[in-house]
This record gives C-alpha cells, sequence and structure tokens, in this order.
C-alpha cells in the first residue's frame, strides 16, 4: 500500500454538498477516578460530511475511540461526563434523551466495532443478529427480514449468503466475521458509519479487503464514514481526511495528502517515521521514546511535550499549543514553524 | 454434539464406578466385624449368621463387590442389617420428602439470587448492591442448622405462623405439604441463594461487560431486548452450571436440616443409618446422594451444550 | 520459597489492599479476636466448661451470666469461650489435611500430565461427587464418631477442592518461560516443584485456604450438632445447639449464642478470604470492576 495514494473515494467527496451530515464541538469527555478526574478528551471539534472518510488517528488511549463512543451514549455516562455539542442532521446527540438516542444507533449512525470474534454475540446466529436491528428500527419481521439480512450478507461479500443466517459466529473465520460485523453497521442505511479500528484483529490480506469493501460501499451508498485506527498505514488508503489525536486533543489535521507528504506536528512526524515502508529498512524504523501523559494528570502546556524532541518555544511546557491554519484546511497544533 | 454427549457419558461412567467402589468399600473399612458391631448387645449367633450370608459377606471380595453393584444396578440394594427391610423400599419411602425440600430450596434460591444477582450488577456499588453483597455474604456464613433453630423459634413457636416440623406427603394434604414445607426450604434455599446471588452477580456483570454487549446497545435496541437477549442470555450460561452445583449442595444440606425439621428424608435415613451402624443403608443411602449427583452434573453439561453453540463443536 | 520472599513488596500490597476494605479490617480484628479467645479462652472463662449449677437452670442473660445458663446449669458464655479452641483446631488441622494431600496431588497431575494426571483426578472426582457433608458422616460411619475423627473425614471432603485449584494453576505455569528454561538445563523435577512451580501458585491457594477454613468449620459444627463430632465433656458449639434444641423455647439464649460465635467467626473467616481473593486473584477483581474501566 503506498502512503501517497488517494483513495477512489476523495474524488466524490468533492461532489456532495457541503453540510456536514456530523458536527462535533469542544466535545469534553472525563471520567471520575480515586485519584481524580481522567479528562481522557479535552475539546474537540470535528465534522464529516455525506460521502466523505474521515480518519481519526492516535495510539491507544489517544482518546480516539471515546470521543466517538460518547456520541452515541455508549461510554456510560456517569461515570463518564460528557460536554461539548454533536449536532447529527440537525439534532443535538449530546444530552439527548434514551430512547432518542436509540432511534439514531443503527439508522442514523452505524457502529463496526474492532474485535469480530467478541463483538458478536455468541449465542445467537448471525441472521439474528441482523434481523433484531431491522426489527427494531424498520418494523421488518420474518421472511421480509430474512430477505433484507441474505441481500446486507451478500453485500459485505459473504457467498452463498441465505445458508450462512443460521450459523454462529464462532463457525465463520475472522474475515467473514468482519464482514458480518460491517452488514451489521449497514444494515438500517446509515447516514454515518463509524468503524473503531475495524482491521485490527485481522491478518494483512484480510484487512486489505476489508478496507477495499468499505471504500466499495462508500461509493456505492453515499454515506459517511469515520475510520478510527491507531495505523496510519491502514488511513492512508482510504481517508480523505485525518485527524491525529494525542491525550485526548487534536494536535494536526489535514487532508489525507498534505498529511503525509508534509506533517507538521513532532508527534505525527514521530507516527509516520514508526511506520513500516517498502524500500526502507527496519532498522531505521524510529519509535518514539516515552508513554503517553496519565489522563489524570496532564502536563500544564503542551501534552506531547515530556516525549517531544524539538521544544522550541518557552510556552510549550505552559501553555496548550491552540491548532492553527498552516495550509489550505490544514492545522497544526503548535506555537511555532516545526523544521524539517 | 452427539460425540460431546458420549465422551461426557463416558466419564460420568468411570466416576460412577469409582463411587460405587467408594460407596461398596464403607463396609468393609469399618474396624472390626461389621454385622456384629450393627448388632450390638441383640447378638445372636442365628442372626448373625442369617445377616453375614444375606450381605454376601462370606465370599471373596472380588466376587462381593460385582454382586453387589450388579444386584445395585439393577435396583437392589440389599438388606438394613436393623429392620431386615430392602434397603431400595427404605430409600423409595423417603424419597418424596427429600426431593419437595431440595426442589422447594432450589425455587427460593433462584427466587433470592436471580433479582438480588441481577439488582446488584445493574447498579453496582450502589446501596442496592453493598445490601446485596452484605445478605449473600451473612448467607454463606450462616450455619443452616443454627438458621433452621432460629427459624423454628421465631416463626413455629412464637409467632406460631408456620409448623415447626415433619413432612407432610404432598398426595395426603397439598396445604400441610406447602406449609411445612416453607419453614425448611427457606433454610435451605437461602444459603444456596446466598452463593448464587453473588454468581448471578459476576456473570451478567462479566456480560454487560462484554463487547458484544456493547455492539447490541449501537443498534439501537431496547434496554429490554439488551439485557434479555444479550445480557441475560450469555449470563444464563455459567448460571445453569453453578446452580446444577448448587443442587448437589441443596442435597448435601437436607442431611442436617432434616433433622433438625424431624423431616424423614434421605438425610435422616443416612444418618440414622450410620448411628446404628446399619451398613447396608448407609452404603445405599451414599451411592445414591452420589448418584443424584452424577446425574445433575451430566444434565448441566448437556443444557450448557444447548445453551451455547460453541460447545456443540468442540 | 525465595520468590514469595523476594516478593515481600507485593505482600504488603495485598496487606494494604486488605486493609483499605473496611469491612474486611473489621472482620480480620473479629478473626484476631476468636484467635486470642481459642488460646486463653479457658483461662479467662469465668466458670468451668462442665461447671453444674452455677445459678438456677435456664435463667436467662444476666451482669454474672451475660450469655445466661443452660438446661444443666451451666454458665453459656463460659462454654462458648472454652468451645472455641476445639472448633478452630479442628478446623485448622482439617484444612492441613485437604491443603497438604491436595496441593501434592494437584502438583503432581499438573505437572506430569498423562496417566497420573487422568487418575489422580478422576479420584478427585469420584471424592468430589458425594455430597460435603454425607462425605463427612460416610468418614465417621467407617472410623466412628470423635474430634480427631471428624479433622481427618472433613480434611478428606476438602482435598479435591485443592487439588483443582493446585492443578488448574500449574498446568498454566508449566509452559511458562522460567519453568521450561529450569527444565532445559536439566534442573531435577522436585526441585523445579518447590523451587519455581510451588512460589507461583501460591496466591490461589491461599485464597482456598481462607474459603476452606471458614467452611471446615461450618463442617465441624454441623457434624458436632449431629452427634458425630467432639465428644462430651469437651463443650462444642454444634453439640450445644443440639443439645439446647429442646429447651429454646423457654430459653432463647441457649439456641442464639453459641450459633452466633460459627456465623461470626465463618463470616469473618469469609470476608478476609474474599479481600485477599480480591488482592491476589487479579482476573477475579478485574472482572468484578469491569464497569469502572473507562472504554
Amino acid at each position: 500500500m503506498s502512503v501517497t495514494s488517494s483513495s477512489d473515494a476523495s474524488a466524490l467527496a468533492g461532489a456532495t454538498d457541503d453540510a456536514p451530515v456530523l458536527s462535533v464541538r469542544d466535545l469534553r469527555v472525563s471520567f471520575r477516578t480515586r485519584r481524580g478526574p481522567a479528562e481522557v478528551v479535552n475539546g474537540v471539534s470535528w465534522d464529516v460530511r455525506a460521502g466523505e472518510t474521515l480518519a481519526i488517528v492516535g495510539e491507544s488511549g489517544s482518546g480516539k475511540s471515546v470521543s466517538v463512543m460518547s456520541l452515541l451514549g455508549l461510554v456510560p455516562s456517569p461515570p463518564a461526563q460528557i460536554t461539548g455539542s454533536a449536532v447529527f442532521e440537525g439534532r443535538e446527540l449530546i444530552g439527548m434523551s434514551r430512547s432518542e438516542l436509540r432511534s439514531v444507533r443503527g439508522p442514523g449512525i452505524g457502529m463496526v466495532f474492532q474485535d469480530p470474534m467478541t463483538s458478536l454475540n455468541p449465542v445467537l446466529t448471525i441472521g439474528r443478529q441482523i434481523t433484531e436491528s431491522l426489527e427494531a428500527h424498520m418494523g421488518l419481521r420474518g421472511a421480509a427480514a430474512d430477505d433484507r439480512a441474505a441481500e446486507l450478507l451478500e453485500l459485505v461479500g459473504i457467498p452463498s449468503a441465505r445458508s450462512r443466517l443460521g450459523s454462529y459466529p464462532h463457525e465463520l473465520s475472522g474475515g467473514m466475521r468482519q464482514r458480518v460485523m460491517i452488514a451489521i453497521g449497514l444494515a438500517c442505511d446509515p447516514a454515518v458509519l463509524i468503524a473503531d479500528e475495524a482491521t485490527t484483529a485481522l491478518d494483512v490480506t484480510i484487512q486489505a479487503q476489508i478496507l477495499e469493501l468499505i471504500a466499495r460501499l462508500q461509493s456505492e451508498l453515499g454515506m459517511a464514514v469515520v475510520w478510527i485506527s491507531h495505523d496510519l498505514g491502514v488511513v492512508a488508503g482510504i481517508a480523505d481526511r485525518v485527524l491525529v489525536m494525542y491525550a485526548g486533543r487534536i494536535v494536526e489535521e489535514a487532508p489525507v495528502d498534505p498529511l503525509f507528504a508534509a506533517p507538521q506536528h513532532p508527534y505525527t512526524r514521530g507516527l509516520l517515521a514508526s511506520l513500516p515502508v517498502v524500500g526502507r529498512r527496519r532498522v531505521d524504523l524510529e519509535v518514539i521514546p516515552g508513554l503517553p501523559p496519565d489522563p489524570v494528570e496532564l502536563p500544564p502546556g503542551c501534552a506531547f511535550y515530556p516525549r517531544c524532541s524539538h521544544r522550541l518555544d518557552p510556552r510549550c511546557s505552559t501553555d496548550v499549543p491552540p491548532l492553527r491554519e498552516v495550509g489550505p484546511d490544514h492545522r497544526v497544533a503548535t506555537f511555532y514553524e516545526v523544521p524539517r | 454434539m452427539r460425540s460431546y454427549v458420549l465422551r461426557r457419558l463416558g466419564q460420568a461412567l468411570i466416576v460412577l464406578v469409582g463411587v460405587s467402589i467408594a460407596a461398596f468399600s464403607i463396609i468393609h473399612l469399618v474396624d472390626g466385624d461389621p454385622v456384629r458391631l450393627a448388632l450390638g448387645t441383640r447378638f445372636d449367633q442365628e442372626t448373625y449368621d442369617a445377616l453375614r450370608s444375606r450381605a454376601g459377606l462370606d465370599q471373596p471380595l472380588v466376587v462381593q463387590y460385582f454382586d453387589w453393584s450388579s444386584s445395585a444396578a439393577t435396583g437392589d440394594l440389599g438388606v438394613s442389617f436393623r429392620s431386615g427391610r430392602s434397603v431400595t423400599s427404605l430409600i423409595v419411602e423417603r424419597l418424596p420428602a427429600t426431593i419437595s425440600l431440595a426442589g422447594g430450596a432450589l425455587v427460593v434460591a433462584l427466587l433470592i439470587a436471580v433479582p438480588l444477582g441481577v439488582i446488584s450488577a445493574l447498579r453496582p456499588r450502589s446501596p442496592a448492591d453493598y445490601v446485596a453483597t452484605v445478605v449473600s455474604q451473612a448467607g454463606i456464613s450462616i450455619p443452616d442448622f443454627w438458621m433452621a433453630i432460629l427459624g423454628i423459634l421465631v416463626f413455629a413457636r412464637t409467632l406460631q405462623w408456620l409448623p415447626a416440623s415433619r413432612y407432610v406427603p404432598l398426595s395426603e394434604d397439598p396445604v400441610g405439604w406447602l406449609e411445612h414445607l416453607i419453614l425448611p426450604a427457606v433454610t435451605v434455599g437461602v444459603v444456596s441463594g446466598s452463593v448464587l446471588t453473588r454468581f448471578v452477580r459476576s456473570s451478567v456483570l462479566e456480560a454487560l461487560g462484554r463487547d458484544h454487549t456493547r455492539t447490541a446497545h449501537a443498534k439501537g435496541l431496547s434496554e429490554r431486548v439488551v439485557m434479555t437477549r444479550h445480557v441475560l442470555r450469555n449470563a444464563l450460561i455459567p448460571i445453569v452450571t453453578v446452580t446444577g452445583i448448587q443442587l448437589a449442595y441443596l442435597l448435601s444440606g437436607v442431611v442436617v436440616v432434616e433433622v433438625v425439621f424431624a423431616w424423614q428424608g434421605l438425610g435422616q435415613l443416612a444418618l440414622q443409618a450410620v448411628q446404628s451402624r446399619d451398613y447396608p443403608v448407609v452404603q445405599g443411602a451414599v451411592l445414591l446422594f452420589a448418584v443424584f449427583f452424577l446425574v445433575i452434573n451430566l444434565i448441566v453439561d448437556l443444557l450448557y451444550a444447548s445453551l451455547d453453540p460453541r460447545i456443540r463443536y468442540r | 520459597m525465595t520468590a514469595v520472599a523476594a516478593d515481600r513488596g507485593g505482600w504488603r500490597a495485598v496487606l494494604g489492599a486488605v486493609a483499605t476494605s473496611r469491612l474486611a479490617l473489621l472482620c480480620l480484628v473479629v478473626l484476631g479476636g476468636f484467635l486470642v479467645v481459642a488460646v486463653v479462652g479457658p483461662s479467662i472463662a469465668p466458670y468451668g466448661a462442665n461447671e453444674v449449677g452455677v445459678a438456677e437452670s435456664l435463667s436467662g442473660p444476666s451482669l454474672d451470666h451475660p450469655f445466661g445458663v443452660d438446661q444443666l446449669g451451666r454458665d453459656v458464655m463460659s462454654r462458648v469461650l472454652i468451645g472455641a479452641r476445639d472448633s478452630l483446631r479442628i478446623g485448622v488441622v482439617a484444612v492441613g489435611i485437604a491443603l497438604g494431600v491436595g496441593v501434592i496431588v494437584g502438583l503432581l497431575a499438573g505437572y506430569y500430565r498423562g496417566w497420573l494426571d487422568d487418575a489422580l483426578m478422576r479420584l478427585m472426582d469420584v471424592l468430589f461427587a458425594f455430597p460435603a457433608i454425607l462425605l463427612a458422616i460416610a468418614v465417621l460411619a467407617v472410623r466412628g464418631p470423635g474430634a480427631t475423627n471428624a479433622m481427618i473425614a472433613i480434611g478428606i471432603v476438602y482435598i479435591p477442592v485443592f487439588a483443582r485449584v493446585t492443578r488448574a494453576s500449574t498446568l498454566a505455569l508449566r509452559e511458562e518461560l522460567f519453568v521450561r528454561a529450569a527444565r532445559s538445563v536439566g534442573a531435577l523435577d522436585r526441585r523445579i516443584i518447590v523451587r519455581h512451580v510451588l512460589p507461583n501458585v501460591a496466591a490461589p491457594i491461599i485464597v482456598q485456604t481462607s474459603i476452606s477454613l471458614a467452611f471446615a468449620i461450618l463442617s465441624e459444627a454441623a457434624l458436632s450438632f449431629l452427634g458425630l463430632g467432639t465428644q462430651p465433656p469437651a463443650p462444642s458449639w454444634g453439640r450445644m445447639l443440639s443439645e439446647g434444641q429442646g429447651f429454646m423455647e423457654d430459653a432463647w439464649w441457649i439456641a442464639v449464642f453459641p450459633g452466633l460465635a460459627i456465623f461470626l467467626l465463618v463470616l469473618a473467616l469469609n470476608v478476609v478470604g474474599d479481600a485477599l481473593r480480591d488482592a491476589l486473584d487479579p482476573r477475579q477483581r478485574s472482572a468484578m470492576d469491569a464497569e469502572r474501566r473507562p472504554a
């Protein structure tokens, strides 16, 4: 997979109207812990438009999953405290009643989770796991629901789909299970599909197939995709725009090509440098030294300061650098121009 | 599924043979002549010889075991040293009383454990959870015979709400059966229910935290559907296992509680047989309890397989 | 047990974890109280265990006789205090028997696998197939009633539990790198088991010990209640209850105080056992605390 190639979907992105389907503003999520509040998401804002693929990238613990799950009420609150705004098709999600949120989950925003082995219910057939969504949101029952479920399985490329409806998850391969997960996410024709590390548990060839499947489905169905991953390599192949998160904040935000061609934030550069690329020797791969900060005791300044090899501004250790424009649609949270 | 059932049956059979050897050995491990001990002061040579030969004690050990176990397999457990009656009929007479008590106790245990366990799992660290934890910890620690005594003291003697003791057959007097059953069944049921409560709580909590429960929420299903179809359905698998084991403990618990309530059941039969050194009855009762346990375990395992599709293929 | 000694910081953490639960701490104190009574009980008891006519028979609790007087005119509190020693002793020795035999069986089965494992564990299955109290009764039927035989009987009952716990941990450990390494350099099996395996399977065994101790004391009380355990003239809590059963209508204190002693001791052991499990068995703890973890 070449780092600089853009997805087929990016051509489509330009063609869509400009109003975002999902618009997040200043989202904050914190958890009460014994040692004090753990600030996991600290003021994140982004938009995603129909037909567009937005990738959110960061290490585990960067708050990327929580920031998206919390929109749908999938982060239990309490103990989580969620503030900010998230407007989906003109409706505010934060503070929405549970029953209203339920009507958004599925038909509004579909989800695909990381590990299809554990994310599918082991004691229900895959057919039932698809039809229960259809039943809840579209009033489809019996044969009609089965027909639609078989159609969905066919759509995600499962051979002899109808006969598979009665299978249990453990009877399928990992790749097939992930296709079922995607079918569940798409069951009610969502306007936004959120994929949380959807290929992480799969081996490389299956990973490529799933990425291709998502790109194809997106161009066929025209939904917005939010792709959450720790792997910039995966993101390069499918994203239109990329958000890089660190310690619950966005540190860099750019269309996919400029991000890979000219990354600005030291953290983004670190992530890129740790990416294996054909032609570069393994020994040249760099690893960012140190660990992400403890969300209970975030440093007062830039959260990346303790691991940063530049630290070119005295404010780095005292103030949180705001996002500033460095190119068309390209923003970075540093106080200074990082030398190449 | 077929091979799983066969393998499970095979294992149970091996243990059954071991259990029968153990039960058989009881009479032979006794220090001294079991018949002489059983007869005690009522000794006379004629009875002695008759009992010895009827128990087959003059045969070689291996022959004795095969005789005993093949008779046992056909339902003949020998003859009581004391009453001269067949051990099987003594046991069959007592069976309804013990089954009533164990069944009643199981109902009580589940009535306590399922609601309490689910509520405390749904609201962890809430006051309700704390109360459930303390109550179940106390229920596990309380001696069942003490609770039986206190139960009689309070509900039978002082308040006079319930009869204090004795089993009344269901066929004779259904209302009396129930009235007499309540105190003993609650006593045994509270102890088992306490163990089960903790287990239901941790199983439900575990199922709530599973990834597929999150998937179910993400589908926009109602709380009720997520709870029943996804959480409880999965939590049920371990709960069934432990309930089966608890049923075996219930059988054990009835031994002592039967004594307190003068409940004419198997436990009391076994105990009286031990006290009067009526070894054939001891052997029969011990064997029967162990067979109960094996059968219950077998049923539980098969139930487990029908609840969890993953097992059928292993 | 060098590995354990080297891990003293870990033990302090365990103690700390037990101490953080106020309930567990309270129970630890209660447990300490019972231990003290077990040691000095006979000398602090105001009357002898079988001293009759200390007051009118069946007279209720008073300043002189806080737990009242029984049907033979004996001081109930003295009998409860003096009975603590036997209860604890029988429980501890019984669990000692179960621990000793069960751990050896579990280590052998888990370490050597193969036919030895099959044979030993089927044997444990057989023992496990008998309801606990019935197995104890059967053993007493063979050996005759009495405190010593009760210890042996209860010990036998709890062997399979220890064998299973030890075997499960040993199996997991067997494939660990440091055990394989020790084996590959030709260390003796006995040495590997004692030096490497045993210290590392200690945690679940310790947890099991404290929980089994609670149940062993309950079993002893039940056997004594049935007249098969501790024999007179030694006062035992279980026997006090069965002897007093006929008089409890007029004298509730005979039924209440010995039972309360059993209950408190067993409860304290169970709570401390739970706290130990939380501290020592992180798998259980993580299952319990799953709801606290951020997504």
